[in-house]
């Protein structure tokens, strides 16, 4: 059938801020979607509130609204547009609930709107566990036994019928928030009562556990015709017990016999076609491995994260053709856009191995739990391609960029063969490198099969991994070399077992002509002939990327994302794209993030999915002979790269490396500062305990400590004491042992940061940016404001006085991102990072100054007069907007919630109106705050916050609050005069009658006991609104001021 | 141990040995499958051809009992990119490796199967030889080694065996047939007899059968002329149908003309249409010669399935006669499930038949 005439506007919901289990993928299938939509001339409505998108750029929807995703502001859009239908699955869980909710208040039914994709019962047949077992039967496919609970009680009878092990599901929740497995009474009622918390519909699953048995998704497509085909298999190398989001996973599936894969295929066609989706689908399966026996365990009608990791490991566009499915196109009228001849009715061939692995933020988070379950704890994750299973992986672990680039890490080397043995089960997010070791010291299959139940193919190929390595400390021939690097090993491990530099390696195999060719992912495995610019490398013979005669410039993405480095640095790297395309160039990414937009093979000219060290992108380079490369927008990633390829000769455009590196490092910067004359918070770097206590005691605490090169502030603390200092320095140094610390006298100011764009001769400022936190919490944390709403203008002509001349000191070409306190009227620099900053998405679209492409043209040598823009701070917008940071702490247990120096939030939103308070509003309930107009505060504070928190408390028991305080806070206030209740905050409390909570007190200190329920922790279990600093209970305070009408007697 | 495939058109790739010392000739052909190497190295439809497989790994769950489409390897040798050494699966005997010795066939690993697969897509499938001797006139002598492709070599030495069972009784003409055509017959209880390639319309008719059908088999059916008579007079009296090369002897039976394709199909993510409902299947299929579209004018065929992008008849139905046929093996194995349909409209046409 052909596409429907019968709808013209529709509308697309954006899956809103990142947070685990819901993040970059979701810009992704959601901008794809958009561009698809408007390619079959149909006009696209978005909303998303999370400015770090592609999916919120005026180009890729008519109308692009970056207002929260609740009932309230979706309802106001629906009224003012009227779209003529809704395609609500293209924007994870977010979108999903949406349209529920939407349906549910009736406004669907009442303005004729359709939901297109997925009817709103096949919705709740997939998501409603009860309606989903039900269904299963009908379809006489086996589920593992199980009872929908609602309390704990029936949990437990029906535990008491089935036995233990069990698995907790809650309904509704994103990345299967709150479940677990649980093999006991007291787990069990741990886990059901926070699940039944978690879930909308308060519902939990209680399920037979299968955990052990082999894991395999298949993403699935129906169409109107209801025509069905499988696009990707995929098999978990982590058993079932592992959500699949934090699990290592391998496409196509390779253990599967055609006979399980054609019965596993059946089911997976057979669940599409009863639940009549329009669009793509995932269904995930376990499969005895000692009897063939499967189980279906659960259904996404939706596009989700594997759909990406899917279509990036096929090729295979899905949200793309999703959408064109959602407006009635059959898959064999659509062609197949990697192909371009053939038709997207086709089930992708692979001819290639590609290994997911997730990367988890316990690098940030030191105190979390790392334990791996139904819970998914991953912000991102790598995918590789390679022509083998041991490429692939390897690739993927030295995409991942923790502290190792190959399978070997110096803490495990450390343990015993019997303490590594304890470390397989239960999992942690380093599992593999436990097994590696245990391998390494002929731990055998057999033994480490029996204890993780991971199937023998993948751990033979482990132990293969380690054959090699020991083959390579015997033989240092060409052969040797030659295998290693068939199998993914790179230079610098090879130098390590040859006692090389990985330059003299990289030299020999030159020599030996044992160099990478670059393979083409077509969906076909070479069965059609195909354009498509995707490639990967490998060790072989032929090599299929044709390098063009036109000028290309290489452009480095961001990698996995990660706390501290998350979407925001792929918006900049696709508009840099688009810029360099434009500029005349050919324009080529690396990148190893399958979640993303730039890893998407439309987007540039050529794409290399590759690891982003410096031996992989110096391939593609030789490769390629690009005019240079681009690193400014691929986050610290990528600038980390600039010295080791420019010292290789490549041309690195932009700010040089020599000013980078004055603009990082501590002593040069420095004497730019003193040459400027400008101030800086006191400061000195010191390379051992001792030193570093005498720099503080001449600075005087509390200061600031950190590591130097930093991404998103790790390992930064603010120490009071030198007890607090040493314990600080047996920490950070282990940390990083290759840098020193940095030591600075900590100010308690107004922060505020500008990003600036600069050709070498003019510096243009498109806007100063206020934090609404003080200092103390890391920028990245902090809700912020633009234009400043509390600043006096001669700051602000300070700030832009002080950004110019720097940018003029360090010889910026692009962009660079200033940070600074104000401070009793003073401005003082805290740091300048010469790259695209966190900011940079949110203050382009808020200003309308579109950064990056001024800035790589800016670097491609045009200057910014010519484009039409000046030196100085460009006029301010009339809208008033306000980022605000979103946290994932509900799906990390043990992580300490209070903000600090440390950057904690995954994801982010905007708010925007025309008054600060409007705009405040909307940045806490796009955020997930509830906004309520009365009811009961809770005050924990510590004595620093008394008097402000005081002052705050009579604010809000005038708009119409109850105060509620712990003793010392609550003494303090009714010595003041102020009523107060006085509860113990982790036992008295009644979360259904506490609306906020305020918690300035840093449990997590030095003291602190682990295992204590914190404050903290129960407001997160009951997802009470919870601040931990004072300024942003000030800005909740006048959000909810903003709603509230004032009651004085007269 | 370093062994070469060197094609007809003097390409040579290197690899490393597996399986059989031997050193074979036969026609190079690939599959896109990324599962069942087991059903294709032993499915008769091969027989002689040398089999690149392009999905990397091969052998992962080694070879297992149950997955056979006939009692020994067909094709002449295989073709990987690696083979797995420590194969993992409940259902595994053996490695690839291992019955590749055991069964005295030869096979390469370690070569640029991708390059390869290109090579043959570009310039189609070709002869090529196997093996460990890269000498010039070793190598011209494999080539003109004589390949045995005769019929016989692949139908039953019998003249005819039963597989009773309690349904319908059908005739089957062996040309090659896989165990998976009998298995999804024996599902729906046919009661088989399955004859000799060259049986006669009355040795057929003789055995009181309710239904006929022609197998799937290797070769050019444009040499099988003898054999058309047979089917001329048996699609008259029966419900017929046929698979894959019995697709093709239908078509020839019935006036029409088969070529051979520049590297055919073979694999399972071909997609067809039902021309009659105009729903798409995925398909196995594993053919490299096919039925002229342009050749059906006139005769009284009609397409009942076509290959979606390159428009390859797949099916055809015979319009006066209760008889149809199928180019692509709708009985899978290995291969998707999505036409087992096409047995069950067999059957029904069986059961309609016999109430007349």
């Amino acid at each position: 059938m052909p596409k429907r005439m019968d709808i013209h506007k529709i509308l697309v919901i954006g899956s809103g801020p990142i947070v685990i289990g819901q993040a970059a993928e979701f810009d992704y299938s959601g901008s794809q979607a958009c561009l698809s939509l408007r390619e079959e001339g149909y006009q696209v409505v978005l909303i998303n509130s999370n400015p770090a998108t592609i999916m919120t750029d005026k180009e890729i929807a008519n109308q692009v609204y970056i207002e929260p995703i609740t009932l309230e502001f979706v309802s106001k859009i629906i009224r003012k547009e009227i779209p003529d239908a809704i395609l609500p699955t293209l924007g994870g869980q977010t979108g999903l609930n949406m349209a529920k909710q939407l349906a549910d208040s009736g406004i669907l039914d009442e303005l004729g709107i359709e939901l297109l994709g997925t009817k709103l019962d096949a919705i709740e047949e997939a998501e409603d566990r009860e309606k989903f077992k039900d269904l299963m039967k009908q379809l006489h496919e086996p589920v593992p036994e199980s009872q929908i609970a609602t309390n704990y009680d029936e949990a437990k009878a029906f535990v008491e019928k089935i036995g233990f092990p069990v698995v907790i599901r809650p309904a509704y929740t994103l990345g299967g928030s709150g479940g677990g497995f649980v093999d006991n009474y007291h787990d069990l009622k741990k886990i059901v009562t926070l699940g039944l918390g978690l879930s909308p519909v308060t519902q939990v699953l209680v399920e037979h556990s299968i955990a052990g048995y082999k894991e395999i998704e298949f993403e699935v497509m129906r169409d109107a015709n209801d025509n069905a085909m499988i696009v990707c298999s995929m098999e978990n190398v982590d058993p079932v017990g592992i959500h699949t989001g934090d699990s290592i996973v391998v496409s196509p599936t390779q253990t599967l016999s055609d006979q399980d894969y054609q019965m596993m295929r059946d089911a997976a066609l057979k669940i599409i076609r009863a639940l009549k989706i329009e669009g793509g689908c995932n269904v995930q399966m376990a499969i005895d491995q000692y009897s063939g026996q499967y189980y279906i365990i659960e259904v996404n009608p939706r596009v989700s994260r594997s759909s990406a990791l899917a279509s990036k490991a096929t090729g295979y566009p899905i949200a793309k053709m999703s959408a064109k499915i959602a407006v009635g196109l059959h898959l064999d009228e659509i062609i197949n856009p990697i192909t371009g001849k053939t038709l997207a009715e086709f089930e992708p061939a692979l001819d290639y191995v590609v290994t997911k692995i997730p990367r988890w933020p316990f690098d940030k988070f030191t105190t979390a739990d790392r334990t791996l379950g139904t819970q998914m704890k991953a912000t991102g994750e790598v995918m590789a391609i390679g022509r083998n299973f041991e490429e692939s992986f390897l690739k993927a672990v030295r995409s991942l960029e923790v502290d190792t680039k190959y399978v070997f890490k110096p803490q495990f080397q450390k343990l015993s063969t019997d303490e590594l043995l304890k470390q397989l089960m239960p999992a942690q997010n380093d599992r593999l490198f436990v097994i590696l070791e245990l391998l390494r010291r002929h731990v055998s299959v057999n033994q480490i099969h029996d204890i993780t139940q991971m199937n023998q193919f993948y751990l033979y190929k482990f132990q293969h991994i380690i054959e090699i390595e020991e083959q390579l400390k015997q033989n240092h021939g060409a052969k040797a070399l030659k295998i290693a690097k068939q199998n993914g090993f790179i230079d610098d491990v090879i130098g390590k077992l040859w006692r090389k530099t990985p330059d003299q390696i990289r030299q020999i195999r030159t020599k030996q002509h044992i160099t990478p060719v670059y393979k083409m992912v077509d969906t076909a495995a070479g069965e059609f002939e195909s354009t498509t610019p995707y490639y990967y490398s490998t060790y072989e013979e032929s090599d299929e990327s044709k390098v063009t005669k036109k000028p290309s410039i290489v452009i480095v993405g961001s990698g996995p994302i990660r706390i501290g480095q998350g979407v925001e640095f792929d918006y900049a790297t696709v508009h840099c794209v688009d810029a360099v395309q434009k500029a005349g160039y050919e324009a080529i990414i690396i990148n190893s993030n399958p979640e993303t937009v730039s890893t998407d093979f439309s987007i540039s000219d050529k794409l290399y999915f590759e690891p982003l060290t410096t031996e992989d992108v110096l391939n593609v380079i030789d490769h390629e002979q690009p005019k240079g490369v681009i690193l400014q927008f691929g986050g610290q990633t990528a600038v980390n790269l600039a010295e080791p390829l420019s010292k290789r000769g490549v041309k690195v455009i932009g700010t040089s490396v020599e000013d980078i590196n004055r603009g990082e490092d501590r002593k040069l910067f420095d004497q730019i500062v003193k040459k400027l004359s400008l101030q800086q918070p006191k400061g000195k770097t010191a390379t051992n305990t001792k030193n570093a206590l005498t720099i503080a005691n001449q600075i005087g605490y509390p200061v600031l400590i950190r590591p130097s090169y930093v991404i998103g502030g790790k390992a930064m603390e603010i120490v009071h004491s030198d007890d607090e200092l040493q314990n600080y320095m047996q920490k950070a140094v282990n940390a990083s042992n290759d840098h020193p610390v940095l030591i600075d006298s900590y100010l308690m100011g107004m922060e505020s940061e500008v990003d600036v764009i600069s050709d070498g001769h003019s510096v243009v400022i498109p806007g100063i940016l206020e934090h609404i936190e003080r200092s103390g919490v890391h920028s990245g944390d902090s809700m912020a404001v633009y234009p400043p709403q509390h600043m006096k203008e001669s700051i602000q002509q300070k700030i832009v006085k002080i950004s110019i001349e720097l940018a003029h000191q360090l010889h910026t070409i692009g962009l660079m991102n200033i940070q600074f306190i104000v401070y009793h009227d003073q401005v003082y620099i805290i740091e300048v990072n010469p790259r695209a900053s966190r900011t940079v998405p949110f203050i382009s679209k808020v200003t309308g100054v579109p950064m990056v492409q001024l800035a790589t043209h800016a670097m491609l040598g045009k200057p910014l007069e010519k484009m039409g823009y000046h030196t100085g701070l460009v006029t301010p917008a009339k809208k008033i907007a306000v980022k605000s940071p979103v946290f994932s702490f509900s799906k990390l247990p043990l992580v300490n919630a209070t903000l600090g120096p440390e950057m904690k939030s995954t994801g982010e939103v905007l708010g925007t109106d025309n008054s600060y308070d409007k705009a405040l509003y909307k940045a806490f309930v796009a955020a997930g705050f509830n906004v309520p107009k009365e009811g009961s505060i809770f005050f924990k504070v510590k004595p620093s916050d008394l008097d402000e928190s005081l002052k705050l408390a009579r604010e809000f028991k005038s708009i119409g609050f109850q105060i509620q305080a712990d003793q010392s806070t609550a003494d303090f206030m009714k010595q003041q005069g102020l009523q107060v209740a006085v509860k113990d905050p982790v036992n008295e409390i009644k979360h259904d009658e506490l609306q906020v909570v305020v918690n300035t007190t840093d449990e997590y200190d030095l003291h602190t006991q682990k295992g204590q329920t914190t404050l903290n922790d129960v407001a997160l279990e009951h997802q009470i609104p919870l601040f931990t600093a004072i300024d942003t209970v000030k800005a909740y305070e006048t959000a909810i001021a903003g709603l509230s009408f004032s009651i004085d007697p007269m | 141990m370093e062994r070469y495939l060197v094609l007809k058109n003097g390409s040579v790739y290197k690899g490393h040995a597996f399986g059989s010392k031997k050193a074979v000739n036969g026609e190079v052909v690939f599959s896109t499958g990324m599962t069942g190497y087991q059903e294709t190295i032993t499915d008769p439809s091969y027989y002689g051809q040398i089999m690149v497989f392009t999905n990397p790994l091969i052998g992962n769950y080694g070879i297992t009992t149950g997955d056979d489409e006939s009692l020994h390897p067909q094709v002449k040798a295989i073709i990987a990119h690696e083979i797995a050494k420590y194969p993992s699966n409940y259902r595994c005997k053996m490695t690839l490796t291992r019955y590749a010795e055991k069964q005295d066939l030869p096979g390469i690993s370690g070569i640029d199967t991708r390059r390869l697969t290109k090579e043959i897509r570009d310039q189609g499938s070709m002869p090529g030889v196997i093996t460990d001797d890269l000498n010039h006139e070793n190598v011209n002598q494999l080539f003109d080694q004589k390949t045995p492709n005769k019929l016989s070599d692949m139908t039953t030495i019998e003249n005819s065996y039963p597989a009773p069972n309690d349904g319908p009784k059908i005739a089957i003409i062996d040309y090659g047939i896989k165990n998976s055509i009998m298995k999804q017959l024996s599902k729906r209880h046919a009661n088989m007899v399955v004859f000799q390639s060259n049986v006669s319309a009355k040795t057929v008719l003789d055995s009181y059968p309710d239904a006929v059908m022609l197998s799937n088999g290797p070769g050019d059916p444009e040499k099988m002329s003898d054999v058309l008579p047979t089917i001329q007079t048996l699609e008259h009296q029966l419900p017929l149908m046929g698979i894959c090369f019995g697709n093709q002897l239908l078509a020839l039976a019935n006036g029409a003309k088969t070529y051979k394709m520049k590297f055919g199909h073979r694999g399972f993510n071909h997609a067809v249409k039902d021309l009659t409902t105009g729903k798409c299947y995925f398909t196995s299929q594993n053919h490299g010669y096919a039925v002229d579209r342009n050749s059906l004018k006139g005769t009284n065929l009609e397409t009942w399935f076509e290959e979606i992008n390159d428009h390859t008849v797949e099916g055809i139905k015979v319009k006066d006669c209760n008889a149809f046929s199928v180019q692509f093996h709708p009985d899978a194995s290995p291969g998707p499930h999505d036409a087992l349909y096409v047995f069950d409209q067999f059957f029904e046409m069986i059961k309609q038949s016999q109430k007349k």
